[in-house]
């Protein structure tokens, strides 16, 4: 039997047999079900750095709104970000459902306290990572969100399986950017093949560290919060991806990649983890900035929330006074 | 722009935002897919008032359509079941088989029953 709770934990025993046997008959996990505390904490870490995922993955992109090359790229960039505000908040309401508060989660975000996927300190430098931002990097995001829609507790299910819905178009709105300029000039190609080059990589870490590195994969798996593990899903993102790249005669950068006849996979060359690690702690290419980016937006929007709360005042007090 | 609000205007703003929670008031979320279907519950939101409530909800849960109507409720004014004592508490409608029409005997050859 591993050892789940924590130390000193005052936790009945029978109490987190109980709940690992609902958890082992496949039920959901709701918010007024007892949980043992270990996984009530691990949820709370996992769908806040979601959440702060889905917010801070708009600044890249945000970036680009305003140089789109046309209404109809402009549009649809509009609507994925718009998305992605909504993403952070069905995810920050299911947290809230843990008993903890959004306006503290968004506090630690600010103070960069939080962590947040690595992918959105990489730079957008061109029209094309837009394009290649919605191939990969959402379509990586479906393939983990896509077994996250099983997961144990109800509430994140629940908002994986409203966030699968929507981020289909993502993925297929970043595709056409990308066989529309595969398709284009040579100065077009060379242009989406740079963006290919710079975030597969980095596309392929979000997955996270392997399985045998991963501190939190098998309490996690064994609670079903996670379905599969980090190398199973980068595996199933990689034989989804590669033959879309060879469709729109893209190369990925991987001198390595190679088709597995036996297993029908791509199998992929080593990650360099020291990057990884490197983002991580907080020094890849736009981690200052994505902050300052994010604490900016917060301050200059402080009077919109004032307002808001002083306009329901007024509203209310109106109509105690007609009431009277 | 803060420069539009009264002091009543702000120390009301103040009062809302020192509500427990620190932030706005919680909202349940429940929508309508189409003529004569039930309302569903969503998800939740946070808004200052039912207005914005309503507002925000059309935003985040009906931004691509399929919702012809919607329904916000204080998260607080709602009162669910106690999941320790759902046993018990449901237990009364488990056991009475009388209530299904299986439970009749019909004779052989009757249609229509």
């Amino acid at each position: 039997m591993p050892q789940t709770r924590a130390p000193g934990s005052t936790e009945d025993p029978a109490m987190t047999a109980a709940f690992e046997a609902r958890i082992a008959a496949g039920e959901s996990i709701e918010p007024k079900d007892w949980m043992p505390e270990r996984y009530r904490r691990q949820l709370v870490r996992m769908m806040s750095q979601h959440a702060h995922s889905e917010v801070v993955g708009m600044l890249p992109e945000a970036n680009w709104i305003t140089r789109a090359p046309s209404l109809r790229r402009k549009v649809g960039l509009l609507a994925k970000v718009q998305d992605e505000a909504g993403h952070g908040l069905y995810i920050y309401c299911g947290a809230e459902t843990l008993g903890v508060d959004r306006a503290e989660l968004v506090q630690q975000l600010l103070d960069g306290r939080a962590k947040y996927s690595s992918i959105f300190n990489y730079p957008t430098l061109s029209w094309a990572d837009i394009g290649v931002i919605g191939w990969l990097v959402d379509g990586a995001a479906i393939v983990n969100q896509t077994v996250l829609a099983k997961a144990s507790y109800g509430p994140y299910a629940r908002a994986m399986i409203r966030i699968c819905k929507e981020e289909n178009f993502h993925k297929r709105q970043g595709y056409e950017i990308v066989s529309t300029l595969a398709a284009g000039t040579p100065a077009q190609k060379a242009m989406v093949q740079d963006a290919v080059n710079r975030w597969w990589w980095p596309s392929l870490m979000m997955f996270g560290p392997s399985d045998t590195e991963s501190p939190n994969s098998a309490e996690l798996l064994r609670w079903k919060v996670k379905r599969k593990s980090n190398d199973e899903l980068r595996q199933r993102f990689v034989n989804l991806t590669v033959p879309q790249a060879i469709a729109v005669a893209l190369t990925l950068p991987d001198p390595a990649l190679r088709h597995d006849e036996a297993t029908d996979a791509w199998i992929s060359g080593p990650i360099d983890w020291d990057e990884f690690h490197e983002v991580v702690r907080g020094n890849g290419p736009c981690n200052r900035e994505r902050l300052q980016a994010r604490r900016a937006a917060h301050d200059e929007g402080t009077w919109v929330r004032e307002a808001a709360s002083a306009y329901a005042a007024r509203q209310r007090a109106k109509q105690a006074t007609a009431a009277a | 722009m803060t420069g539009t609000m009264t002091n009543a205007d702000r120390e009301a703003a103040e009062q809302v935002r020192d509500l427990p929670g620190g932030d706005w008031p919680l909202w349940e979320v429940f929508t309508q897919s189409g003529q004569g279907a039930p309302h569903e519950h969503a998800g939740s939101l946070h808004a200052a008032d039912a207005e914005q409530a309503l507002q925000n909800a059309r935003d985040v849960y009906a931004r691509r359509g399929g919702v012809i109507s919607l329904w916000v409720v204080p998260s607080g004014a709602i009162t669910a079941s106690s999941p320790g004592e759902s046993g018990p508490f449901f237990d009364p409608g488990a056991d009475k088989a009388y209530r299904h029409p299986q439970f009749y005997k019909v004779p052989r050859g009757v249609r229509g029953l």
